[in-house]
């Protein structure tokens, strides 16, 4: 039960602030931004958190005219982390997948607190690619704190299913909308957020790793987590700026969790309309324009001086004789940088 | 009044970094120039060292073939991240540091007589983290591979994703798995080589989807970091939990080679794998699924249905 606990306080932060139960507190009117922005982006990340906000199957229940969930990768088993099937919304049909966390702890149990193990994803994969079988558009919704880290995630290659699931979503032919709905945890999260569009709720997030993770290896302490979610840039607003998400469509009040209701019909009306737009273009280019969205991400600069700045204690001539001299490598001397160890791992957590 | 100790780390810290390394298997203290000799390894229990780029750039291939590209590449800061230093100077410390321009190098050389398309990574620069400039050498890598019909090998050394450069550096797994998918469709080999260590999103991209995975003994392979995973889920990792040969014993990896034997077992592997000759094609997306393109040319036949998001 000790890991429960664990994992409960690590989703939903504090549990006086992640368990609302949608009536919100305050007076119901929406709160002006506050001025601080770092509290302002951690409430976001507080509010994509929240216990009570609605999942896919949720969301899916208020806006689809029929549900059909489908089971199972063909493998190993069936991961209730991750739901995937066919739903007709306004009379088209469509291929779904999305996270599912748990409405309580018993349910979070169950599923793995949203985490997906490799099966999922290969789950997902399998319905994706009936998507692109029988030409129906691909609809997704994440929610995911992160991938599960756990060895029997390792020992069934988590990474291996991430990594070809993002090669299948980037070159899938038929449409792919793209929804963050709550927490957008790294790869766990992008393994099924390649998309021709990427949508995202209000205070939906999106991040390489936790800004608890982060804190802890660039700051060193957990306590920066805040820090961490504002340096990061993790609110849905600034990943539009970014270019990473393409539009946001407002939550009602509160947030989605006061209102799932409206917050599904709201999503319902984006999905259609970009449903309708996608449409139009012909496959090939489809395709196309979502390879180029994925492979222009990313900002550099080329210089046109292929030398970096010397090091401080050496001259640029004595470090150029090092790498231009042959012998270098029998004589046995010391290689640049092979010494020195003070930068922290940039590990990514999940 | 506690009774100070004479401190053990102070006296094992004196040894001059410069002149000795300490095993971190056997704890042998080594002389760096013996170790540098023996290409990293240590002559005591065969643990392999992290390589600097260019240590394994002439490692791998015939000596003096390596012609860099895209030297020039520079990271920017997109986010204006700062921790306890700023993301540029951290980058310029590193830069200095290395003399390196961030923590990959690509271009072209040869392997026994086989010319390659190669990007190595540098664990030395940041962690060998990933950012836009590292997967945009991954992606040209694998580009100039289908257009120069070379072979791609990429050898990874990385703690994954640069946190500094946010989702961008998240994107940088997308751009470079969706590069990876043309280049399986265009027929070129992909050999990647996993060394100490390979971790996170870098694991979670280019690194796993070799068509042939190799690693280096006991080098540090997974996705979530053992102190991640022990830290959300509070559970007892396995012994040898993702190390080389855990992966290899679930599959993940086809061969665990000494670093003495990587540029013979490449070569001998690419030799099997030739890049098919003359037919210079391109990697139209609509070569990946013939089934695909053949039912969507056909759906149209079969409408009816009058779903606006039906393909027709």
């Amino acid at each position: 039960m000790a890991t429960v606990a664990i994992v409960v306080d690590r989703l939903i932060g504090r549990p006086d602030e992640g368990r609302t139960d949608g009536r919100g507190k305050g007076d119901g009117k929406r709160r002006s931004e506050t001025a601080d922005p770092k509290e302002a982006v951690w409430k976001r990340v507080q509010l994509a958190r929240n216990l009570a906000r609605p999942r896919t199957l949720d969301l899916l229940g208020e806006m689809a005219d029929e549900v059909i969930e489908l089971h199972g990768d063909r493998g190993f088993g069936d991961d209730p982390a991750i739901v995937a099937g066919f739903a007709r919304i306004d009379g088209r049909r469509i291929a779904f997948v999305g996270q599912q966390k748990g409405a309580d702890t018993d349910e979070n149990i169950r599923r793995n607190f949203g985490m997906p193990h490799p099966e999922g994803y290969r789950k997902s994969m399998r319905v994706m690619e009936l998507a692109e079988r029988f030409g129906l558009p691909i609809v997704t919704f994440v929610d995911v704190p992160g991938a599960h880290p756990g060895p029997e995630s390792e020992e069934r290659g988590i990474a291996e299913a991430i990594a070809r699931s993002i090669g299948l979503m980037s070159r899938l032919r038929t449409p792919i909308v793209a929804i963050i709905t709550g927490e957008g945890g790294s790869g766990g999260a992008l393994a099924i957020a390649v998309g021709d569009v990427v949508l995202a709720l209000e205070n939906a997030v999106y991040s390489v790793i936790s800004p608890e993770g982060c804190a802890a290896i660039l700051w060193r302490t957990v306590d920066e987590a805040p820090t961490a979610a504002l340096a990061m840039k993790m609110s849905a607003q600034d990943q539009v700026e970014l270019g990473v998400i393409d539009r946001i469509v407002n939550e009602p009040g509160e947030g989605a969790h006061a209102d799932p209701r409206e917050t599904a019909r709201r999503l319902r009306t984006a999905i259609i309309a970009e449903l309708d737009r996608l449409a139009e273009l012909p496959l090939d280019e489809l395709v196309e324009a979502r390879y180029r969205r994925y492979r222009a991400l990313g900002p550099y600069t080329e210089v046109a001086t292929p030398e970096v700045a010397p090091p401080p204690s050496r001259g640029l001539a004595d470090r150029l004789r090092d790498l231009l001299d042959p012998t270098r490598w029998s004589m046995g001397m010391p290689l640049p940088g092979s010494s020195r160890r003070d930068e922290p791992p940039a590990h990514e957590e999940v | 009044m506690p009774i100070k100790l004479p401190s053990f780390r102070a006296r094992r810290d004196s040894y001059p970094p410069d002149l000795w390394t300490k095993c971190p298997q056997c704890s042998d203290m080594l002389f760096n120039k013996q170790l540098e000799k023996n290409d990293r390894i240590c002559p005591t229990c065969g643990h392999h060292f992290r390589l600097s780029a260019e240590a394994r750039l002439e490692m791998l291939l015939d000596h003096g073939t390596f012609r860099e590209r895209d030297a020039g590449l520079q990271s920017v800061d997109p986010l204006g991240f700062v921790d306890q230093k700023p993301y540029p100077e951290r980058v310029a410390t590193a830069q200095s540091q290395t003399g390196l321009r961030d923590a990959a190098v690509r271009g072209t050389g040869v392997i026994e007589g086989q010319a390659v398309s190669i990007c190595v990574m540098d664990f030395g620069f940041m962690g060998g983290s990933m950012g836009a400039v590292v997967g945009e050498k991954v992606a040209r890598a694998a580009e100039d591979a289908v257009a120069e019909r070379l072979p791609l090998i990429v050898v990874s050394a990385s703690g994954g994703a640069r946190m500094q450069e946010g989702t961008l550096a998240l994107m940088q797994l997308a751009k470079t798995c969706a590069v990876l998918e043309r280049v399986r469709a265009s027929r070129i080999p992909y050999v990647s080589v996993m060394s100490d260590p390979t971790t996170g999103g870098v694991f979670a991209s280019y690194a796993v989807l070799g068509d042939l995975n190799l690693a280096e003994p006991n080098a540090l392979i997974g996705f979530a970091g053992a102190r991640v995973a022990a830290g959300t889920i509070a559970q007892e990792l396995p012994p040898g939990f993702q190390r080389s040969e855990f992966l290899f014993e679930h599959g993940f990896i086809d061969r665990v080679v000494h670093r003495r034997e990587l540029r013979s077992e490449i070569a001998a592997l690419l030799r099997f794998m030739r890049v098919p000759r003359g037919e210079v094609e391109q990697p139209a997306p609509a070569s990946f699924n013939p089934i695909g393109a053949f039912l969507s040319s056909v759906a149209g036949g079969n409408g009816g249905n009058g779903n606006g998001g039906d393909r027709g």
